[in-house]
């Protein structure tokens, strides 16, 4: 009987749900990036930020977003404070260790990426650095715009927006 | 019968000089399957070849032979593409004249044979050389992305890609334009619409479906049960002057040749004051 009203007063709209299953799933088709390697992307970010930085770990978001013809990764990373001293050297990782390898095999994603560092999350990380630098604690808002395969012919710079400002006043936690 | 000229290793260019105008051609794909690429062949095939064009339909389905049932052709097919591509029959043996629009022929697949007996250099040659004869090749491609796509690519300059406003169909087909490359015109038609569940939210709607791929619309085909109907019969749609799909297909059909520039109409459901008092469905 709940359902029936339910149902009346809200009807299925399935079409919608076709859109947003449909909107993600090419999103990763264009970037060629499955779901698990996102995951990974995202804890080799934080791994890397982590050895500048204290990051709010619970409350990190990486997202990817369709804008005009281009994917943009936005990554919201609250900073929680700047670690004192010399940053902690990345040989804390085993030297030279593969890139990630899609699923080869047993090994689980974890496992195969915590000590790998794509060149990507790299380059981001120094953003993210050169943004904290300038007024922590903030949260560091990373952007990268990728051009999608099929639309690659366009001429369509690199262009780097900046969407999320680090916002001063929103996360402002006791140092 | 027009004469044998040019062997089919004989891609050589026509002799420049005075350029003789060549036919289009046309590749139906989508990636998945069961959308309706051999319908749509059939159809545009019919419907351009209505208008007096010279249109010849390569099913490129190698294996899985079927534009000759749609056609109603399956009992005049002696010899096949493979015969043609390997010399074991001239073209003029293996083409099928349709019953009905005498402008229109088929050449069928092979139905005994396999995807990757096709060598590509020679599909494109044959194709080439179609393309002196006909106004259009329309080439009916199988569905995925292996060698059977490959092969029914090559020879095209235009593709017109088949999708239905489902997410499986429409990730294919975005797929499918990567592969297409940059100096193909792609074209899209969206078939087997259901306006009432548009209407509902219950379906993608043409806009949901084109906001991800982004090509120029061609038309739009409701599901209507007189597709079914057509298929059963082996008689496409294209030649009934009462069917919608069928008007669907022959303003598709105006759109590919140039002489149509209006835009696609989207079929709409009925509102309850049109069912109520009758009209045209």
């Amino acid at each position: 009987m709940l359902d029936f009203f339910t149902r009346f007063f809200k009807p299925e709209r399935s079409g919608s749900l076709a859109k947003e299953r449909l909107r993600l799933v090419l999103l990763s088709d264009h970037l060629s990036l499955a779901p698990d390697v996102v995951e990974s992307l995202k804890r080799d970010l934080i791994e890397v930020i982590s050895r500048y930085c204290e990051v709010d770990v619970a409350n990190t978001d990486v997202s990817f977003e369709q804008q005009d013809s281009a994917v943009a990764m936005l990554a919201n990373i609250p900073i929680l404070g700047l670690r004192t001293g010399r940053p902690t050297p990345p040989s804390s990782a085993p030297p030279s260790t593969p890139p990630y390898e899609p699923p080869s095999g047993a090994t689980p994603a974890h496992a195969a990426v915590a000590h790998d560092e794509p060149k990507i999350a790299a380059d981001l990380a120094t953003h993210a650095v050169a943004e904290i630098a300038a007024a922590a604690p903030v949260v560091a808002a990373l952007e990268a715009t990728v051009a999608s395969p099929i639309e690659s012919a366009k001429p369509k710079a690199s262009r780097k927006r900046r969407r999320r400002r680090p916002n001063l006043t929103q996360q402002a936690p006791a140092t | 019968m027009m004469q044998e000229t040019t062997p089919l290793e004989g891609s050589a260019p026509i002799a420049a000089s005075v350029p003789k105008p060549r036919g289009r051609a046309i590749v139906v794909t989508s990636g998945k399957g069961g959308v309706g690429k051999t319908t749509t062949t059939a159809n545009l095939g019919t419907a351009l070849a209505r208008t007096g064009a010279r249109v010849v339909l390569i099913d490129a389905d190698v294996g899985l032979r079927n534009l000759d049932i749609v056609l109603g052709l399956e009992n005049r097919v002696r010899n096949h593409l493979l015969d043609v591509l390997e010399e074991k029959a001239t073209l003029e043996e293996a083409l099928v004249v349709d019953k009905r629009v005498p402008s229109l022929q088929l050449l069928a697949a092979a139905q005994t044979r396999e995807k990757d007996d096709v060598d590509t250099a020679q599909m494109k040659a044959l194709v080439d050389r179609l393309r002196d004869r006909f106004d259009y090749v329309i080439i009916d491609c199988p569905a995925g992305i292996e060698a059977g796509f490959q092969n029914a690519v090559v020879g095209a300059d235009e593709a017109i890609i088949v999708c239905t406003p489902e997410v499986s169909a429409v990730r294919d087909a975005d797929r499918v334009v990567g592969l297409l490359g940059n100096e193909m015109k792609v074209q899209l038609i969206i078939n087997r619409l259901r306006p009432a569940l548009v209407k509902k939210g219950k379906m993608l709607s043409v806009e949901d479906v084109n906001a991800i791929l982004r090509l120029p619309l061609l038309g739009v085909i409701a599901d209507e049960p007189d597709v079914i109907i057509s298929t059963n019969r082996g008689e496409p749609l294209a030649n009934d002057d009462t069917s919608r799909a069928g008007a669907s297909y022959r303003a598709i059909a105006g759109r590919i040749a140039g002489t149509d520039t209006s835009k696609p109409e989207i079929p709409q459901e009925p509102s309850f004051f049109e069912k109520l008092f009758g009209g045209r469905r």
